[in-house]
């Protein structure tokens, strides 16, 4: 990691010299290894405190909507999953595409400072004190650069990202509602998986808007408590990269991200396979319409 | 502060019944807003509407709530009184107590708290209702005709006559449809091909019609008045303009093989064809996939001997755009495939065929000249078998439920004109019902069976095979209780018709609805019977359901006077329940833009002004002329900067939780 954080730091300082680049969005160092935050550096001198560890899971791609509005063109490290994410924000307008240079950094899987909390990394495999979302990794494969970074990357088969939600529709209404509301009692409505995600890239959230009619800073109640992450979870659907970030950010550990996975599963199914953020400009399947998708009727077919 | 009136409809006792209007108009006097609240027998008529213009008057009300049928019935109706008493006409609101609640419960109780709650629904809708103004859109006076048969020859020549211009796009190389293809037509027994060809050659000469043969519609954008449609017209290899039609390239054709559409498969054509001698246009066309030239390079021949040139193997497909104010589907039906019913024996014997081979192998011009004989063995049957209602009437899944309603009356026919030509054929039909509703259609019939003696047997067919070089036909006979194996020459199947398998995609293109065996649906189907539910799109012949000649040329007419309705206006009203996007809500994602079924949506780079915010932006308009507020769009973006003005989301929410409460 020392030597991917060098060579990225080297064309950063090389770019930002030469003009081509205003300013760098990256990883600051923090308090401890585990705690990096994304952050702009402005000047060679505000990137000594630049830092890529094993700990720099968050994804940059959603600050780059703040910087498509600024002078000049931002250097983003991206992530084989967040270029995803960056994909999806292109095709959105949100994100500038000419205001961005995209350096594809290499990853080896990011480490949770959860898992790894007090346990000597020596003992056991790396595999064990990854983040979840690692565990499903997309592949090395970045889908937008500009430049490209060489580096190693992560060596495991991924896991099926789909298991838990086959579980999960395995079980009866009421045991499926039953766990669900166990996980989403737990929610303290911090919004910081709505602050983290990508696709909740709103100027202004139904959540905060009074004349929404679901507008709430906090639940008032347990029926609000459900319905902010349902309601989170079809505002995303067909544009959820499935990045995991809802879910790594969630100070109350809720498994988020099953959510999103299980629409995900059912545009699969409906509509074929479908990656969000695969490529910049491509359609989404649910404003996308065919004449051979499926009737309504169909969709409903066997569903509980 | 909102006063509304809320007027309760009994309908006589079609909601009166199951519903107890007097508690319902009661249980909304103490609904918060509500000023007045009472029932009348029917609304819709003069004195209900006075009623409410009164009310509306005496008692200022700023929003109306009518508690009757379908706002597809009378929505209108009542806009028109509301704004009679000056008020603005969107500012009703109907609660539909009737579709939706007295048609369904025959519980009174349960009847009379579903309309009280429908009731309360609507009147939180209409208490945050704004006063809409309708805008104008221009009408381009220019009709297409999708669909070249009867129904669209017949629709075509009407608008023409009218004096306006109209385009008949045609799939196949020729106009004239199924009509062309029939031999002799019941019940006056004249040659469809006399009475039909002159009406090809009308069509053809008339300058204000324009024939597009072997085209098809590829897209369909824009609305009521204003539609604009994407053509491709395929490649014929053969310039239009050249061709005299005169067959000396069909003469020279080496390649033999392809079937021969217009005579059902029974006989081969050449790679370069004319269908059929009376086609229009009077032009040649290269079937790609048998002409010798085309596929391996090598012939050539029928250019060598083209004196007019216009043998062109390297023409492409044509795609164009055209204008139009009103679209005519006239896509008609085709008879379907018996794969399913292979107890008759179809693909087993050639001397089994459908009513349609039969109507060719009858015809003069037909592959055997007029001549009935075996397709087998060229042999003259003594024998003839007719089935009716093959895959008609048929609840098991395999056919169709519907029945085909021309069968009977062709099958008279056919047995009729085999009798007539051939005393020495005897002729059996098997029947379920013989239906004759139409004029002389039964004494037609009773013909058939008095004077030329068709034996009809009343009951169905459970199988045919072959046996040697005789059918043998295994059925019942009902009315004197025995089953019976005849031996026949010739099995003819009365299949049944289907609307054309291009019509689901035209339904597709052009947002109309279609029922679950594919036939266009209409808007009313007893007061607007051809025109479809989607404003601008009119409906002829059998797209729109089963019917015979004479009652294709009345509807093709009707249609062709909606049409002419239409274009006869400079200006269409427009609804202005439309979509409208919220600026400083605006993400700019495109989402709307494409979910719009009509391409009412663009973006621009706009500076945008709100509190704390000054910045441009890329954000979402709407064109008001082109939105048909179907709503698509509010749903799909996420941050509701798009709301329908009338349904705004909150209206919506309003509504749910009125009944929710």
């Amino acid at each position: 990691m020392q030597g991917t954080a060098q060579l990225i730091l080297e064309r950063a300082r090389e770019l930002m010299q030469s003009g081509q680049i205003q300013r760098v969005l990256g990883w600051e160092k923090g308090e401890f290894e585990h705690d990096p935050t994304p952050a702009f550096f402005e000047s060679e001198e505000e990137l000594q405190n630049f830092c890529y560890n094993d700990y720099c899971g968050a994804n940059l791609s959603k600050y780059l909507i703040a910087a498509s509005k600024l002078e000049g063109k931002t250097l983003v490290c991206i992530k084989p999953c967040d270029s995803y994410s960056l994909n999806q924000l292109i095709t959105e307008h949100r994100v500038n595409r000419e205001k961005v240079f995209v350096l594809a950094v290499p990853c080896p899987g990011m480490l949770d400072p959860v898992k790894t909390e007090g346990k000597d990394l020596s003992q056991g495999e790396r595999k064990d004190y990854l983040l979840d979302k690692c565990l499903c990794c997309k592949g090395a494969e970045h889908k937008i650069a500009d430049e490209t970074i060489e580096g190693p990357s992560l060596d495991l088969a991924p896991e099926d990202r789909f298991a838990q939600v086959r579980e999960l529709e395995a079980l009866s209404p009421q045991e499926r509602f039953d766990f669900w509301r166990g996980e989403l009692s737990r929610c303290i409505r911090c919004n910081a998986c709505r602050n983290v995600c990508p696709a909740c890239s709103c100027v202004k959230c139904v959540f905060d808007n009074p004349n929404s009619g679901v507008s709430s800073k906090a639940s008032a109640d347990d029926f609000e408590e459900n319905m902010f992450h349902i309601i989170r979870a079809f505002h995303v659907a067909g544009r959820c990269t499935d990045c995991g970030e809802c879910s790594r950010v969630c100070p109350q550990r809720i498994p988020l991200h099953l959510l999103n996975r299980k629409f995900i599963a059912d545009i699969d199914e409906l509509y074929g396979e479908y990656q969000a953020g695969e490529e910049a400009e491509q359609r989404s399947p649910l404003v996308n319409y065919q004449t051979t998708d499926k009737e309504p009727s169909d969709a409903l077919k066997g569903r509980g | 502060m909102q006063r509304i009136g809320v007027f309760v409809c009994w309908c006589g006792s079609n909601i009166a019944g199951p519903v107890d209007v007097e508690r319902v108009a009661e249980a909304m006097k103490s609904v918060p807003g509500v000023v007045h609240s009472t029932t009348y027998q029917y609304m819709c008529s003069e004195v209900g509407q006075s009623r409410i213009m009164e009310a509306i008057k005496e008692h200022q009300l700023t929003g109306v709530v009518v508690c009757s049928c379908s706002p597809r019935m009378h929505e209108n109706t009542f806009r028109k009184t509301a704004q009679r008493a000056g008020l603005n006409p969107y500012m009703v609101e109907i609660a539909n107590i009737r579709e939706q609640c007295s048609w369904i419960h025959k519980d009174k109780e349960v009847g009379t708290q579903k309309a009280i709650v429908l009731a309360k629904a609507a009147v939180a809708k209409v208490m945050l209702n704004t006063p809409l103004q309708a805008g104008t859109s221009p009408v381009i006076k220019r009709a297409l005709v999708i669909g070249g048969g009867i129904a669209g020859i017949q629709t075509a020549l009407d608008i023409a006559d009218a004096g306006y211009e109209v385009d008949i796009v045609e799939k196949s190389p020729t106009i004239g449809g199924r009509m062309a293809q029939l031999d002799k037509t019941f019940p006056t027994l004249d040659c469809s091909a006399c009475i039909l060809t002159p009406k090809m050659v009308d069509a053809a000469q008339n300058e204000k019609i324009d024939i597009i043969s072997y085209a098809q519609v590829e897209k369909v954008s824009g609305f009521v008045g204003n539609f604009t449609v994407t053509i491709r017209k395929k490649a014929r290899f053969v310039d239009e303009l050249k061709c005299t039609g005169c067959g000396a390239c069909m003469e020279k054709c080496p390649s033999k093989k392809g079937k021969n559409e217009f005579n059902m498969g029974l006989n081969n054509r050449t790679a370069i064809y004319i269908p059929f001698a009376q086609a229009i246009p009077n032009v040649a066309v290269i079937d790609p996939e048998q002409c010798l030239k085309l596929k391996t390079g090598k012939c050539g021949l029928c250019e060598r001997v083209c004196s007019a040139g216009a043998i062109n193997y390297k023409q492409e497909d044509e795609v164009f755009e055209r204008q139009y104010g009103a679209i005519v589907a006239a896509t008609g039906f085709k008879p379907i495939d018996l794969d399913a019913f292979d107890e008759y024996g179809y693909s087993q014997s050639k001397d089994v065929v459908t009513s349609l081979e039969f109507e060719r192998i009858m015809n003069a011009a037909g592959p055997t000249g007029g001549q009935l004989v075996r397709p087998s063995d060229g042999k003259h049957p003594h024998e003839i078998v007719f089935i009716q209602c093959v895959g008609s009437r048929d609840t098991s899944g395999c056919g169709k439920p519907y029945c085909s309603k021309i069968c009977c009356m062709y099958t008279a026919k056919h047995a009729m004109l085999v009798r007539d030509k051939y005393p020495d054929v005897n002729v059996h039909v098997f029947y379920i019902d013989v239906r004759t509703p139409g004029k002389n259609f039964d004494e037609f019939y009773r013909r058939a069976v008095e004077q030329y003696g068709v034996d009809y047997i009343k009951g169905m067919v459970g199988k045919v095979f072959p046996e040697g070089d005789k059918l043998i036909v295994q059925g019942s006979d009902l009315i004197n209780g025995k089953q019976l194996a005849l031996q026949a020459d010739m099995v003819v199947l009365a299949a049944a018709i289907e609307p054309d398998p291009s019509a689901r995609k035209l339904a597709t293109m052009l947002t109309a609805s279609m029922d679950t065996n594919d036939f266009f649906t209409e808007a009313h189907p007893k007061l607007r019977p051809v025109e479809s539910p989607t404003a601008g799109v009119f409906l002829s012949g059998v797209c729109q359901g089963p019917k015979d000649i004479p009652e294709t040329v009345a509807q093709a007419g009707a249609a062709a006077s909606k049409v002419i309705g239409l274009l006869a206006k400079d200006h269409l009203v427009t609804n202005p329940c439309v979509a409208q996007s919220n600026e400083l809500l605006c993400n700019g994602c495109s989402q709307c833009e494409r979910v719009c079924p009509y391409g009412a949506i663009s973006y621009v780079e706009k500076e945008i002004r709100g509190p704390g915010v000054r910045e441009v932006r890329r954000v979402a308009q709407v064109n008001p002329a082109v939105c048909q507020g179907c709503g698509a769009c509010t749903v799909t973006c996420p941050s509701g900067a798009m709301d329908l003005q009338g349904f705004s989301n909150l209206q919506i929410m309003a509504e749910v939780d009125a009944i929710c409460k």
